[in-house]
């Protein structure tokens, strides 16, 4: 028995909690390889073409699985109770993979987190492993200790960043999905950019979820989406650390096209771009605003130490 | 701020019965969104975020015109997608432009239907009397039921008319007359009255005629403006336009139950907004033998996007034509009326091959 996963959407969300699963359970897994023109492109074969560059990408990386493995991990998420809903897409991908593949032979494995209608996590967990045959005792511990394992990195990937944020130079908040900012063919591009700019990126999705989800209100009151209340609580916590921020999205993102717009006229005491990823190819894009904007933080900053 | 002059953005003829509610339930003067125009989209696109969804376009210009028209207290609803995030952003537009209204949103209150309502309404006037609502509120509701029968009667016979035309206007008498309507009893009389009416125009209908139904995305389907007439198109072709999809259905009479257990062959989870709907319609016209189904969305509509892997499994499986339209602020006439020709000449062909 042999689960594959594809490294796209929520694996960036879940890889720690997912991989620990499977190995304390002592299944195998595969996981799709780094996002690269090849899998772009297969996605793009297969999805319908308005929909957003991120599921393009995550229906490649499901067509790369296929004949890899028993079975592909498709989870589905309705909402977090008090703490929010998800874009519609996480509800709908299993049926949208369901659908798009019906004519290959393709074997899917899902768990649903709606916590509005009770269903947690832990009972999510515990009926995937179930459904690959492993007791419920043996499915609680693996759960356990793998959510400590999420929760130990977690917290590393925190205190690292709050070095960073100690440090002298340039630094740059990103707020995207991390679906997008960790995505080797869109995002990464834009970290090593700024790593060649001597800037050091901060990323808004690895602040602290709860303080994050607290401080978000001071933004905006009825925000539905979890994942974007996240990304909008950081900006409160990180930005007086920072000296600029970026908004990185997927185009069309439907959140994100209306958030990334309230972002923009209610923080008004930073520098900010909003960087719209496309998937097309070349960068010379990206990087002249890239360049430009930088251009404007250095500026202001040699206008603030009295440097002009 | 003097009287509350309340509007609510235009959506199909539900000004109506929002008119009757506002006045007589709500005790607000209510001001009479503009029908809906290409100015209204230009006027909301000049404020909009590039790539949002065309509803917020159109509900923002319409806000907008509504303040031109005098109204001071706007209200926004959600809707189970990127509409829970209208209210606040058009909020922000708005005040952000320096007009000096109230934004009542109608999301800010999660909780039950019926509290939230309370809530909304309490901000909109908040001297107003349950009383007084609650005598009105079963009148527009039933009104609004009225309203769809009616216009769903039309929708099935406008394209046979024997004088083009007929059935349009007295749709236009019924709704004047609508608004005038302030009881249970008069409005009954109406309806009653102009049903009447409306089955007694000639249509010259054949035995088997062409029969679309229109599945879609909640804003688009059911503002024509905002699908460029498409029923009327339809019509015009000598076509029978089905459509469920309308305020009635979709709030109080839909079952979700029924819906998931109907299509769980093709989706197992709700994919948000309309799409179940969508897609238990779909399957329902596709096993009827209907002769094509028209999908309609704004461009960038996730819920419905995520319909189409399915909408084209139901194709395949019941070999029925789906014609799928998305509308943007750029959209043609031109381009519409094309692709609906050659719709219209594949499944007339079809018919003719089958018969």
């Amino acid at each position: 028995m042999k689960i594959g996963i594809p490294r796209a959407f929520l694996y960036y969300k879940y890889h720690y909690l997912w991989e620990t699963f499977f190995e304390e359970l002592g299944i195998e897994f595969i996981v799709s390889p780094e996002t690269n023109k090849d899998i772009l492109n297969r996605g793009m074969t297969y999805a319908i073409d308005e929909s957003c560059l991120s599921s393009k990408i995550y229906l490649g990386h499901v067509e790369w699985l296929i004949g890899k493995c028993d079975y592909i991990l498709i989870p589905t998420i309705s909402n977090y109770a008090s703490s929010g809903t998800v874009c519609t897409k996480f509800q709908a991908i299993y049926d949208v993979v369901k659908n798009t593949f019906r004519d290959k032979d393709i074997k899917l494995i899902n768990y649903n987190i709606d916590v509005k209608n009770s269903d947690f996590e832990v009972k999510a967990f515990l009926k995937m492993g179930r459904f690959l045959g492993k007791k419920n005792a043996s499915c609680m511990r693996s759960y356990l200790i793998a959510k400590q394992a999420e929760k130990t990195a977690r917290v590393m990937d925190e205190k690292y960043q709050e070095q960073l944020l100690d440090e002298k130079k340039i630094k740059i908040l990103l707020i995207s999905h991390s679906y997008n900012i960790y995505d080797k063919y869109i995002g990464a591009p834009i970290i090593d950019y700024l790593h060649d700019m001597d800037v050091i990126p901060i990323i808004g999705d690895l602040a602290n979820k709860k303080e994050a989800i607290y401080n978000s209100f001071e933004i905006s009151e009825t925000l539905p989406w979890t994942y974007n209340r996240e990304l909008v609580g950081s900006i409160v916590l990180y930005k007086n650390r920072v000296d600029g921020i970026i908004l990185l999205s997927s185009f069309p993102c439907g959140p994100d096209s209306l958030v990334n717009e309230i972002i923009i006229r209610r923080v008004k005491d930073k520098p900010i771009l909003n960087l719209i990823l496309d998937g097309q190819e070349g960068t010379a894009g990206i990087e002249t605003r890239l360049e430009s904007f930088l251009d404007i933080i250095n500026f202001k900053k040699d206008d603030y130490s009295g440097k002009i | 701020m003097g009287k509350y002059k309340v509007s609510f953005p235009h959506l199909g003829s539900y000004f109506v019965p929002l008119e009757i509610l506002f006045t007589e339930g709500l005790d607000v003067e209510y001001i009479m969104p503009p029908t809906i125009t290409k100015r209204t989209l230009e006027l909301g696109s000049r404020y909009s975020p590039d790539y949002v969804c065309a509803p917020f376009k159109y509900t923002l210009g319409n806000f907008i015109e509504t303040i031109e028209a005098g109204a001071n207290t706007l209200v926004q609803t959600g809707g189970g997608c990127r509409l829970d995030y209208y209210g606040e952003l058009q909020g922000q537009i708005i005040k952000d432009l320096d007009y000096n209204v109230r934004f009542v949103n109608l999301v800010k209150t999660k909780s039950s239907l019926l509290i939230t309502l309370y809530n909304g309404f309490k901000e909109i006037n908040p001297d107003m009397s349950l009383k007084k609502i609650a005598k009105i509120l079963p009148v527009a509701l039933k009104m609004v039921e009225y309203m769809d029968t009616f216009e769903d009667y039309i929708r099935k016979n406008a394209g046979f008319e024997k004088h083009p035309g007929a059935l349009k206007e007295i749709h236009h008498e019924f709704l004047n007359e609508l608004r005038t309507v302030r009881t249970k009893k008069e409005l009954n009389n109406t309806y009653q009255r102009y049903m009447k009416r409306v089955k007694g125009v000639e249509v010259e209908k054949p035995k088997n005629p062409l029969k679309v139904g229109i599945i879609g995305e909640y804003y688009t389907i059911m503002e024509p403006f905002s699908n460029h007439y498409i029923e009327r198109e339809l019509a015009q072709m000598g076509i029978v336009v089905d459509r469920w999809m309308n305020v009635s259905n979709s709030i109080i009479h839909n079952s979700k139950n029924k819906m998931k257990e109907h299509i769980k062959n093709y989706a197992e989870y709700n994919m948000g907004a309309t799409s179940m709907a969508t897609i238990n319609k779909a399957l329902e016209f596709a096993k009827k033998n209907y002769d094509g189904i028209i999908h309609v969305k704004s461009s960038g509509c996730t819920p419905e996007i995520d319909t189409m892997p399915v909408l084209q499994n139901i194709s395949a499986d019941y070999k029925i034509p789906v014609l799928y339209f998305s509308f943007d602020s750029q959209t043609s006439d031109i381009g519409i009326q094309t692709r609906l020709e050659a719709f219209y000449d594949m499944i007339m062909m079809r018919k003719e091959a089958k018969n």
